[in-house]
């Protein structure tokens, strides 16, 4: 096969395959003007190949090819690093398709495509990458084996394709399994990457929560050891906010430096917490956790953070008593922060909380009171609260009456600091859903919620939920059986997208594998494997040792395999055997005495429509095996016209 | 290419023999394979005609010898006579000294009588008075024999017959063909009248050809596996000798190059196998020559590679 030679349609269309499935992830992440870019000099060469068109000039290529590094340079600043690399790759590739004049450029270009499948991982290690490179691959595979034999149909080359793949399966087990492993990616990410992660923030202002009530993304997901709490139970502890400003809620002072006091009280529940990456230090828990978790120093308000923000997919084991008091003997000085307002805004909620404190210096009795006031008042618990002014709560609680969570939790907070309780917001997720397929209860970012605590004398901090006043079934039943049929809902939460649904559970718990076992496979799982298959201290060089040992031992095996075929049968009997197999199918099976050119008249008159056909292979057969010529050329093009007959 | 020769053959032949194609073709087949043929059947279908067809359109020198239990050896090969004017014995041929003997009704002779044309076959050369004189080239005999009148005749035995490279039968002609014969011409008038269409060199050219065409290893394995057969076949009294299988791989090749092929299929093998196996093998029961039946099974039982 020359290299010079023009490539045909049928290899452009798989490179174009390629190329596109290659690319088209990319998307994500690339500058959108790249991504028009790449996008129309891809259409281009489709174009080129319908109207079978003139190649462009390589001086205009090249002229694109500068526009485009400079185009690079002004949007990163820089050639270094992955983001402009991976984005002048991009480039380059859908230039060189342009180019393609041989089939010379045809290997380069899939060369370019199967690093930017590997590029791809990059920026995202889900399983749908893993499947969208697997399938670039195939795809590149079957393009490199359309160079050797175009004119197979396309089923073959898949079939062929697949089988390539599928014989590197066991190295690439023995690399994942055995290759020595470091914490964290491999290549170091610049910070900024984790820019874009969505979730909960340190601080509240209205209109921040109700921004995640749309997204679908996964906040963490849980698997309780024994039975799930029950629904109304499920608050998962985020941030605690204490200091207001009069419109933002932001943490107070909280120190680590010695864990409060905390008594276990009331049931247990023991669950895996798998937090996805939302690039923030605090870490989400069953309220309240106990202090103790290896990984992550506790909080004097009951809450667990990591000594980094968390970057990568994290799994806790962790512990929760729902019903345990906390804070019983809280500081004076936390307290004090816990009924500080500022002087100015929201009069008519002072005067509110004056009222509702009237005569009585009882914090449990003004605690009711208040909340009798909430259920009165009509409020609606709705995502799309109207925008609010200076005294954002008096319009709340006097004007608009329409809010989400933060709202609610805001305006009771306030309330009951006015009237002198100590009050504060919990940010953090309240319920999730349980996998039907897995089991395990999946937190999303539209499960984010505010609550408040109150602090009681004797029962310590106290959660009260203020939205749970307006709005009962958020709490019990979740986001969508809360909110009015009118809203705008995420797609999926539905009840009417339920078959939907179900395909998203499969898919979430298929996902979840993946976390767990491909890419939760981290140092340790590596070390807890080895020590279970007997090495007591492993360390690299056993590492190395057992992966250079397994992949040579399979190597071996592989070539005893191929020789032993090889010894066995030899292409040409192979392919024989295949023909009379597919045509003992259709019923015209070769009798063992039977020569090929009787068979190949045999056939002729069973399959009038092949006659020419089936004779033709018979004979060729037949010339090869028994005459003097032993050209593997004719050999291969016999295979290959087997390989393709089709009776039907 | 030389099997447009055998083509040219077969084509005039068969306007003179109507309906036997087939039978033609072997014979050619045998002729081309230098071995000598044994023809078996009832008189007057056709035997010494087909003899004679061959050998006028190859332009061989022709020779017919009747046999009869008072034949004698020197009947055949030839006497030396004393010459009075050169004072020495001279030796007169006989007729054995063609290129195309036809040995008709070959069982009619004493065994005496027989072996002497045997080993003038064999040996492509007879002697006389311890003087060696050669056969002309090529040299082919055809022999008949009769299989239904046994009274008073002395069969071939079996080392005999080993030297028939093939046996042919050819039966009575189809209805069409019988026909075509009843209302046609004379067939003795036809062949008066037919010239060579091959000259006697280009029947060398053939079976040298013949020599040359391909027979793959996988081919032996099958023609071993044949053999190999006959030996363990419970149905049969002794398997083919390796001369046989010799035999049966130079009539297998003389076919393929009459298919104008270079190489030899195993369909070539299984063509001649009856006609080359035949005559040398014997039921195991009675003692009989195989019936065609048996060789048929013979073939099915050994699986092509």
């Amino acid at each position: 096969m020359s290299d010079a030679r023009a490539p045909s349609v049928v290899q452009q269309l798989w490179l174009l395959a390629t190329t596109t499935t290659t690319l088209a992830p990319h998307a994500t992440h690339l500058p959108a003007w790249l991504t028009a870019v790449c996008a129309s000099l891809l259409g281009l060469r489709v174009l080129l190949s319908w109207r079978r068109g003139k190649v462009p000039h390589q001086a205009l290529i090249l002229l694109i090819a500068v526009a485009a590094g400079v185009g690079v340079k002004i949007d990163f600043g820089h050639f270094f690093g992955k983001d402009p690399g991976v984005a002048l790759l991009a480039v380059l590739l859908c230039l060189k398709l342009l180019e393609g004049r041989s089939t010379r450029d045809i290997r380069a270009a899939i060369l370019l495509s199967l690093f930017l499948q590997l590029g791809l991982f990059f920026y995202d290690q889900t399983l749908a990458i893993a499947g969208l490179a697997l399938t670039g691959a195939l795809l590149a595979t079957i393009t490199l084996l359309s160079l050797q034999d175009e004119n197979a149909p396309p089923v073959a080359q898949l079939r062929t394709g697949a089988v390539l793949l599928a014989q590197g399966l066991p190295f690439m087990l023995i690399l994942f399994v055995l290759f020595p492993r470091v914490q964290g990616p491999l290549w170091g990410l610049p910070a900024d990457a984790y820019s874009g992660m969505s979730g909960l923030s340190d601080s509240m202002t209205p209109g921040s929560i109700s921004q995640l009530g749309l997204s679908d993304a996964i906040a963490f997901r849980v698997e309780f050891h024994g039975s799930p709490p029950p629904p109304t139970q499920r608050y998962w502890r985020g941030p605690v906010l204490t200091s207001f400003d009069g419109r933002t809620w932001r943490t107070g002072r909280f120190t680590t430096a010695a864990e409060p006091a905390y008594v276990p009280a009331g049931p247990a529940y023991d669950y895996g917490l798998t937090l996805e990456p939302h690039n923030q230090n605090w870490l989400l828990a069953l309220d309240f956790p106990p202090p103790g978790v290896p990984q992550a120093r506790y909080t004097s308000d009951y809450r667990l953070v990591a000594n980094a923000p968390v970057r990568t997919r994290a799994r806790f084991n962790l512990r929760a008593y729902p019903t345990t008091a906390v804070g019983v003997d809280e500081n004076r000085d936390v307290l004090t922060d816990a009924v500080r307002l500022p002087a100015t805004f929201n009069p008519r909620s002072r005067a509110l909380a004056r009222d509702l404190a009237t005569g009585t210096p009882s914090h449990d009795l003004i605690l009711a009171r208040t909340i009798e006031h909430l259920r009165r008042s009509d409020l609606t618990y709705t995502l799309n609260p109207p925008l609010l002014g200076t005294h954002a709560i008096d319009e709340f609680l006097f004007d608009t009456r329409r809010g989400f969570c933060e709202h609610f939790a805001s305006a009771f907070v306030f309330v009951m600091r006015a009237a002198g309780v100590p009050a504060r917001v919990v940010t953090g997720y309240q319920g999730g859903e349980i996998n039907p397929i897995d089991r395990t209860l999946v937190v999303r970012q539209s499960d984010a919620h505010a609550w408040a605590e109150v602090w009681l004398a004797g029962r310590g901090w106290t959660r009260i939920d203020p939205t749970a006043v307006a709005a009962p079934r958020r709490i019990e039943s979740g986001l969508a059986a809360a909110l009015p049929e009118w809203e705008a809902l995420p797609f999926m939460m539905r009840p009417s997208f339920s078959w939907l649904r179900d395909l998203r559970h499969h898919w979430e718990a298929l996902s979840n594998t993946w976390n767990i076992w491909v890419l939760g496979y981290n140092p340790d799982r590596q070390q807890d494997l080895l020590k279970r298959i007997g090495f007591s201290r492993p360390d690299w060089r056993t590492l190395g040792l057992l992966l250079g040992l397994s992949a040579g031992i399979l190597t071996l095996l592989l070539f005893i395999w191929a020789f032993a075929l090889r010894q066995q049968r030899d292409p040409l009997d192979r392919a024989w055997s295949s023909f009379c197999r597919k045509l003992a199918r259709h019923g015209a099976a070769r009798h063992p005495w039977e020569g090929p050119v009787d068979y190949g008249k045999r056939l002729a008159m069973t399959f009038p429509r092949h006659a020419a056909r089936l004779k033709d292979i018979a004979g060729r057969y037949a010339r090869l095996r028994y005459g003097s010529s032993t050209d593997d050329r004719h050999v291969r093009d016999l295979v290959q016209c087997i390989r393709r007959l089709n009776l039907k | 290419m030389p099997h447009r020769h055998a083509i040219r053959v077969l084509e005039a032949a068969n306007c003179i023999i109507l309906g036997k194609e087939r039978e033609l073709r072997l014979a050619l087949t045998c002729l081309i394979a230098r071995g000598h043929l044994l023809i078996e059947d009832v008189p007057g279908v056709g035997k010494t005609t087909l003899a004679h067809v061959i050998a006028r359109l190859s332009g061989l020198q022709f020779q017919r010898i009747q046999f009869t239990s008072d034949l004698l050896p020197a009947d055949i090969i030839g006497v030396s006579i004393f010459d009075r004017d050169a004072t020495t014995f001279r030796f007169h041929p006989g007729p054995v000294f063609a290129q195309l003997i036809l040995a008709d009704e070959i069982n009619r002779a004493t065994p005496k009588t027989q072996s002497a044309l045997l080993e003038a076959m064999e040996e492509h050369q007879v002697t006389a008075d311890a003087e060696t004189h050669v056969l002309p080239e090529p040299f082919f005999v055809i022999a008949t024999q009769n299989p239904s009148h046994q009274i008073g005749t002395f069969p071939l035995p079996e080392s005999q017959l080993d030297r028939f490279l093939m046996r042919i039968r050819l039966g009575y002609p189809d209805r069409s063909a019988e026909r075509a014969l009843l209302m046609g011409e004379d067939r003795r008038e036809l062949l008066e009248r037919q010239n060579a269409v091959i000259r006697p060199e280009d029947l060398l050219t053939l079976q040298r050809a013949a020599h040359g065409v391909t027979v793959a290893e996988r081919l032996v394995d099958y023609v071993q596996a044949l053999l190999g057969s006959t030996r363990h076949s419970p149905e049969l009294a002794g398997g083919l000798s390796p001369r046989a299988g010799l035999g049966l791989i130079g009539a297998a090749r003389a076919w393929a190059l009459i298919d104008g092929r270079d190489h030899v299929l195993p369909e070539d093998v299984q063509t001649v196998f009856p006609h080359v196996a035949g005559h040398r093998l014997h039921a195991a029961g009675d003692g009989r020559s195989a019936p065609p039946e048996l060789l048929a099974q013979l073939v099915r039982d050994v699986a092509v590679a």
